[in-house]
C-alpha cells in the first residue's frame, strides 16, 4: 500500500466546489459520511423515542452545535493542536481532580463539573487530550520507542484513566485508555513489549476486579451468564437478543418493532438503540448502518495514511481507531458478545454528551487533511 | 535533508503503515464477529426469537421456593407447609372476567370477601399470572368445579403449599405467622425475589428470619406460541428451598407454662442462662395464627382486635409492667457495688418511711414493719422500707445506670421483631418526658419497682439469666440452627461480663434462695418437694394506688384493678440451667400466684414431669 502524500491538492479536475470546501477546511467524503449518519440517526431515534418530536428537535440542535464545533476546529492548523496538547491534558487532569473533590453528583456518580453556565464532564476532554498528548510525546521519540518512552506514555495514560475509573465511569475509562493505547501501538511499540504488557494486563485482571464497584461486577457477571437473573438485571440482554433476533433479515419495518414500541426493550433510545435498528430494519439495516460507519472509518484511515508528520499520523490514526472502538463496544454489547458497559452508539444514541467530543475529533481529522503542505514527493 | 534522515523518515512511515494495516485487519475481524452474531440471531435464530417476541409476555414463569420448616428443640414441627387446593384465574385468558367470577361465585358459594380480595391481588399482579380466587377449597367445591372445568377456560385448581401452625395458639406470639404480601410489603421487598410467592413473614420468627425461610425463587423460560400457550420449557432454574429452622423453644415446656398460668392472663419467659436460648415464650391469651395465613375474615379480625383481653398483644415482648419487688435483688447489688452500702448494715423498718419535711408515708407491705433488717433479710422478706432508703442513698442516676447494665430500660435484642424497651427512669429521662423536675419521692418508689419503672417479661427473664450467670450478659435467642440456608451459622450471644465482686453475688443469690427455702421467705410455699435449690424473688405490682390511710383489700377491688403478680427465679441455684420470669396479670400476690407457675415450668424442664 503506497500513498503519494501531498499530491492530492494538485488534482487538475478539481471543481470550484471542491476548492471552496478545501478553503473552508471541509473534507467532503468525511463530511458526507457524517451528514448521512446523522440523518439516519434521527430517523432511528424518532422510532426509538416513541415518536417524540421533542427528542428529535433536541437531538437535532445538539447535532448542529457539535457540527459547528467540528468545523471551527477544522480551521485550526495541526501545529497548534500539537503545541497545546500537553496544556489541554494538564487542564483536563486538573478538572478531573476537581470533579473528584467537589464534583456535583450526577446519576449517583461524580462526573459533572458545574461551571454555572454550562455543565460538562471533564472526562470528555481527556478522550481527545490523551491521544493528543501521547502522540505529542511519542512523535519526538525514535521508532520503535524505547522501553522508557513506552513507560512515560503509560503514565500519561494511567493518570486520567485511574481518575475517571474512580468517578466511577468504567465505560469512559476504558475508552480513554484505549485511545492512548492505540497511539502507543501505532507509534511502533515492539511486539515483545506489547506481549509483555498484554500478559501483565491479564495478570492484573483479578486486582482490577477487586476495585470494581458492585454494579460494575454485576454487569460483567451478567454478561457471562445473563440467564442467571432473568427476572432482574439479565432482562436487558435477554430482551435485546429477542429484539434483534425477531427483526430477521428485512426487519419489522420502521415504527413496527414490537419489542421497542411496547417498551420491552430497556434504554432503547440510548445505549440499546442498535437493537431498535436490528428489530425494525433487520440484518439489512444493521449492515447498512455498519456500512456507513465503515465508510467514515475508511475515509479516516485514508486521512491518517496521508498525514505528513509523525504527530498528525499518530493522532489521526488513533482518533480513527478509537471511533471504531466506540462503535464496536456498543454494538458488541447490544448483540451480546461484549459486557454491558454504558457506552452510547456514537452519533446515533440520544443525548450523548460525547457528541461534541466525537465531532471535535472529526474536526481534527479534517484539519489534518486540509492543512497539508503541497510538497512535491 | 541527509540520506539517513530520509531513510529514517521512510522507515517511520512504513512502520506506521504496517500498524494501520494490522489494525484494519483486526477491525475487519471484529466487524466479521459482529456480522456473524447478527446473522446467527437474525437468520438462524429468527424463528425462535420471533416467537418469543410475538408473545413476549409469557416468557418467564417463576418457580416459588418451598418455605423452610420451623422445629422446636426436640424436632416437633411448629410451622409446616401442607398442600392446599385453590381456585386460580389467569385474567388475560378469560374473556369476561366479571361474568366468570359471578358464575363461579354461584357455583361454589364464594363469599364477597373472596372476590374483593381477588380484585386486590389482581391489581398487584400481571394479567398473565395465575391469581387465587378461593384458597383452601373443600372437597365438595373441588368436585363441583372439576365437573364444569371445560366451561371455564383460564380457571384452574392449583395445588399450593400453604403454611400451617400445628400448635396454633401455643406458638402464635413466638413463631408468629405468615400472611399475604401487602402493598406496604411490596414497597420494601425485591419483587423479582418474590414472584410466585404470595406469603411473607409478618411477625415473630417468621418475620425475623424471613430471608432464611423464604429461599430463592427459580424460574422457567417458557417457549410460547402466538396464543400464549406454552409449547415447551427452554430453560429451568430450580428454586432453592428456604432453610429449616430449629428453635430452642421446647413446645412441652411452652404448654406447661401456658397451662400453669391457669385462669390468669400474663406471660412466661424461660431462658437457658448460659446461652440466652429461649426455652419458653408465652403470652396469654393468644390467638390461632392459621386464619391469618389465608386471610382472616374481617369480622373475626375485628373481634380479636376489640377483645378486652387483647389476645393479639404480645405481652412477653411488648407489655410494660411495673416490676415491683422483683427488682430488689438487682437494686441490692447496686447498693453493694455503687452505693457503698455494706451487706450487713441494718436498717430499721417500722412499717413505713417518710422523707424529711414531709408527712407522706411510704408504706411497707407488712403493716407492722420488719424490724431491723440487713440486705439478705430485706430481700428474703421483701422489705420495702430497706429499698426506699437504699434508692435514696444510691441516688436515682447511679441506680438507673447500674440497672441498665442488667438491661432494664433497654431492648434485649431477642430475635422476635417489635420488642419495646420498657423504662428505668433517670433525671435525664424525666426531663425528656415531663415538664416537671425529678422529685425525691419518685426515687423512693423506684426502689420498689413502682412509679415510672416498666419492664417487659422478656427483659425480666434476661436480667434473671444475667443474675444466674453471675454477671455474664446474654441475649435471648430463639433460633438454634438453620439447615440448608445461607446463614446457617448461629451466633452465640453474650460474652460481656458485669464484673461485680463474687461475694456480692453470693449475698444476693443466697438471699434469693432464702426467698424460697427459708421459713421467712415470701415464696416458701413452693419449696416443698423440690429436689434442688431455687433462687427466686417475688413481686407484686400495683396497678392503682391506694389512698393515704386506706387499706388495699383484694376482695374489694375489681379484677382489672388488682395487683399484678410477678416472680423471677433460676434453678438449680448452684448450677443454673433455667431462668424464668412469670407475670400473672391481676394475679394478686407474687408469692402465691406467680411463684407456683415458675415452679411448674422449672420442674417440667429439670425433672421432665408435672410437680
Amino acid at each position: 500500500m503506497r500513498y503519494d502524500s501531498g499530491l492530492a491538492g494538485f488534482n487538475a479536475g478539481e471543481t470550484r466546489f471542491e476548492r471552496l470546501m478545501k478553503r473552508i477546511h471541509i473534507d467532503i467524503p468525511l463530511f458526507a459520511g457524517l451528514i448521512t449518519l446523522s440523518g439516519v440517526a434521527l430517523v432511528i431515534l424518532y422510532s426509538a423515542s416513541a415518536q417524540s418530536f421533542d427528542v428529535l428537535l433536541r437531538q437535532g440542535i445538539r447535532l448542529l452545535l457539535a457540527m459547528s464545533v467540528m468545523l471551527a476546529i477544522a480551521q485550526i492548523h495541526p501545529r497548534h493542536f500539537r503545541f497545546y496538547s500537553p496544556l489541554l491534558y494538564g487542564v483536563g487532569v486538573l478538572l478531573l481532580v476537581a470533579v473528584l473533590v467537589m464534583g456535583e453528583i450526577g446519576k449517583g456518580a461524580q462526573r459533572w463539573l458545574d461551571l454555572g453556565v454550562i455543565r460538562f464532564q471533564p472526562s470528555e476532554i481527556l478522550k481527545l487530550a490523551v491521544p493528543m498528548t501521547v502522540a505529542w510525546y511519542l512523535s519526538e521519540c525514535p521508532v520503535p520507542p524505547a522501553f522508557r518512552h513506552v513507560a512515560v506514555a503509560g503514565v500519561f495514560i494511567a493518570i486520567p484513566v485511574g481518575l475517571i475509573a474512580k468517578q466511577p465511569d468504567l465505560g469512559t475509562a476504558i475508552l480513554v485508555g484505549a485511545a492512548g493505547a492505540v497511539v502507543v501501538f501505532l507509534a511502533g511499540i515492539r511486539w515483545l513489549y506489547l506481549l509483555v504488557l498484554g500478559g501483565g494486563g491479564a495478570g492484573l485482571l483479578p486486582v482490577v476486579w477487586h476495585f470494581l464497584h458492585d454494579y460494575q461486577r454485576d454487569r460483567v457477571l451478567m454478561f457471562l451468564n445473563p440467564e442467571a437473573d432473568a427476572l432482574g438485571r439479565g432482562y436487558h440482554i435477554i430482551q435485546s437478543k429477542i429484539a434483534i433476533g425477531s427483526g430477521g433479515f428485512y426487519g419489522k419495518g420502521w415504527l413496527q418493532g414490537s419489542q421497542a414500541q411496547l417498551e420491552f426493550l430497556p434504554e432503547k433510545s440510548t445505549d440499546f438503540i442498535f437493537a431498535v435498528v436490528a428489530e425494525e430494519f433487520g440484518l439489512i439495516g444493521c449492515l447498512g448502518l455498519l456500512g456507513i460507519y465503515l465508510f467514515i472509518i475508511g475515509r479516516c484511515v485514508h486521512i491518517s495514511l496521508q498525514a505528513q508528520d509523525a504527530y498528525t499520523r499518530l493522532l489521526s490514526g488513533a482518533l480513527t481507531l478509537t471511533f471504531f472502538v466506540y462503535v464496536f463496544v456498543n454494538t458488541g454489547m447490544v448483540v451480546g458478545i461484549l459486557p454491558v458497559v454504558g457506552v452510547p452508539l456514537p452519533l446515533v444514541s440520544y443525548g450523548g454528551t460525547s457528541m461534541v467530543t466525537l465531532l471535535a475529533g472529526f474536526g481534527i481529522l479534517m484539519s489534518i487533511q486540509t492543512h497539508r503542505k503541497l510538497l512535491p514527493g | 535533508m541527509s540520506i539517513r534522515a530520509v531513510r529514517r523518515l521512510q522507515n517511520d512511515v512504513r512502520v506506521f503503515q504496517a500498524r494501520i494495516v494490522f489494525s484494519v485487519v483486526l477491525l475487519l475481524l471484529a466487524v466479521g464477529a459482529l456480522v456473524a452474531r447478527l446473522v446467527y440471531l437474525q437468520i438462524v435464530g429468527h424463528a425462535h426469537y420471533a416467537t418469543l417476541s410475538q408473545d413476549n409476555r409469557v416468557k418467564i414463569a417463576p418457580l416459588p421456593p418451598t418455605r423452610g420448616i420451623v422445629y422446636d428443640r426436640n424436632g416437633e414441627v411448629l410451622a409446616d407447609n401442607v398442600p392446599s387446593y385453590s381456585l386460580e384465574l389467569v385474567p388475560e385468558r378469560i374473556e369476561d372476567l366479571d361474568a366468570t367470577i359471578a358464575e363461579l361465585q354461584a357455583l361454589l358459594g364464594l363469599s364477597d370477601e373472596d372476590v374483593r380480595r381477588f380484585r386486590k391481588l389482581k391489581a398487584q399482579h400481571k394479567s398473565f399470572e395465575s391469581i387465587p380466587l378461593k384458597m383452601r377449597m373443600d372437597e365438595e367445591q373441588i368436585a363441583r368445579f372439576a365437573v364444569k372445568q371445560p366451561f371455564f377456560p383460564g380457571v384452574q385448581i392449583a395445588v399450593r403449599m400453604i403454611r400451617t401452625y400445628p400448635y396454633g395458639e401455643l406458638t402464635a406470639h413466638a413463631v408468629g405467622y405468615v400472611s399475604r404480601i401487602s402493598e406496604a410489603d411490596l414497597k420494601t421487598l425485591d419483587p423479582s425475589l418474590y414472584s410466585g410467592t404470595y406469603h411473607i413473614g409478618k411477625s415473630g420468627i417468621e418475620k425475623t428470619y424471613e430471608s432464611l425461610l423464604h429461599g430463592r425463587t427459580g424460574h422457567q423460560e417458557l417457549e410460547t406460541n402466538v396464543q400464549g400457550r406454552s409449547i415447551g420449557v427452554l430453560n429451568t432454574v430450580p428454586p432453592v428451598p428456604g432453610a429449616d429452622l430449629r428453635l430452642s423453644l421446647d413446645i412441652a415446656l411452652q404448654r406447661a407454662a401456658t397451662d400453669a398460668l391457669g385462669e390468669y392472663n400474663g406471660a412466661v419467659v424461660a431462658l437457658e442462662p448460659a446461652t440466652g436460648r429461649v426455652l419458653a415464650f408465652v403470652s396469654k391469651p393468644s390467638f390461632d395464627p392459621n386464619p391469618f395465613v389465608y386471610g382472616i375474615p374481617k369480622a373475626d379480625y375485628d373481634r380479636l382486635q376489640a377483645s378486652p383481653e387483647r389476645p393479639l398483644y404480645n405481652r412477653a415482648l411488648r407489655g410494660g409492667y411495673p416490676p415491683g419487688s422483683t427488682v430488689k435483688p438487682f437494686e441490692g447489688l447496686a447498693g453493694l457495688e455503687v452505693g457503698d452500702i455494706p451487706a450487713d448494715r441494718r436498717v430499721s423498718c417500722p412499717g413505713y418511711f417518710q422523707l424529711p419535711n414531709s408527712s407522706h408515708q411510704y408504706r411497707d407491705w407488712r403493716k407492722g414493719g420488719h424490724g431491723a433488717v440487713d440486705l439478705k433479710s430485706a430481700i428474703t422478706q421483701s422489705c420495702d422500707v430497706y429499698f426506699y432508703k437504699l434508692a435514696l442513698s444510691v441516688g436515682i442516676d447511679k441506680l438507673s445506670e447500674f440497672m441498665g447494665r442488667f438491661g432494664f430500660g433497654k431492648r434485649t435484642g431477642v430475635d422476635i421483631p417489635g420488642e419495646l424497651p420498657g423504662v428505668y427512669p433517670s433525671k435525664e429521662w424525666k426531663k425528656k418526658h415531663s415538664k416537671y423536675p425529678w422529685f425525691p419521692g419518685e426515687t423512693v418508689i423506684t426502689g420498689i419497682g413502682q412509679g415510672y419503672v416498666l419492664v417487659t417479661p422478656v427483659q425480666l427473664a434476661r436480667a434473671t439469666a444475667i443474675l444466674a450467670n453471675r454477671g455474664r450478659v446474654v441475649t435471648p435467642r430463639l433460633l438454634d440452627a438453620a439447615q440448608g440456608g445461607a446463614g446457617a451459622a448461629v451466633r452465640e450471644s453474650g460474652g460481656d461480663d458485669l464484673a461485680i465482686a463474687p461475694e456480692h453475688w453470693d449475698t444476693v443469690i443466697q438471699a434469693m434462695i432464702d426467698v424460697v427455702h427459708s421459713a421467712r421467705g415470701t415464696a416458701k410455699s413452693i419449696a416443698a418437694g423440690l429436689s434442688y435449690h431455687v433462687a427466686g424473688k417475688t413481686g407484686t405490682a400495683q396497678v392503682f394506688s391506694v389512698g393515704q390511710g386506706q387499706k388495699y383489700r383484694e376482695s374489694e377491688v375489681s379484677k382489672e384493678m388488682r395487683d399484678h403478680a410477678l416472680f423471677i427465679a433460676f434453678a438449680p441455684a448452684e448450677q443454673p440451667r433455667i431462668a424464668v420470669a412469670v407475670l400473672a396479670e391481676h394475679g394478686g400476690h407474687g408469692g402465691s400466684v406467680a411463684a407456683p407457675v415458675a415452679r411448674a415450668v422449672m420442674e417440667r424442664y429439670l425433672n421432665g414431669g408435672a410437680p
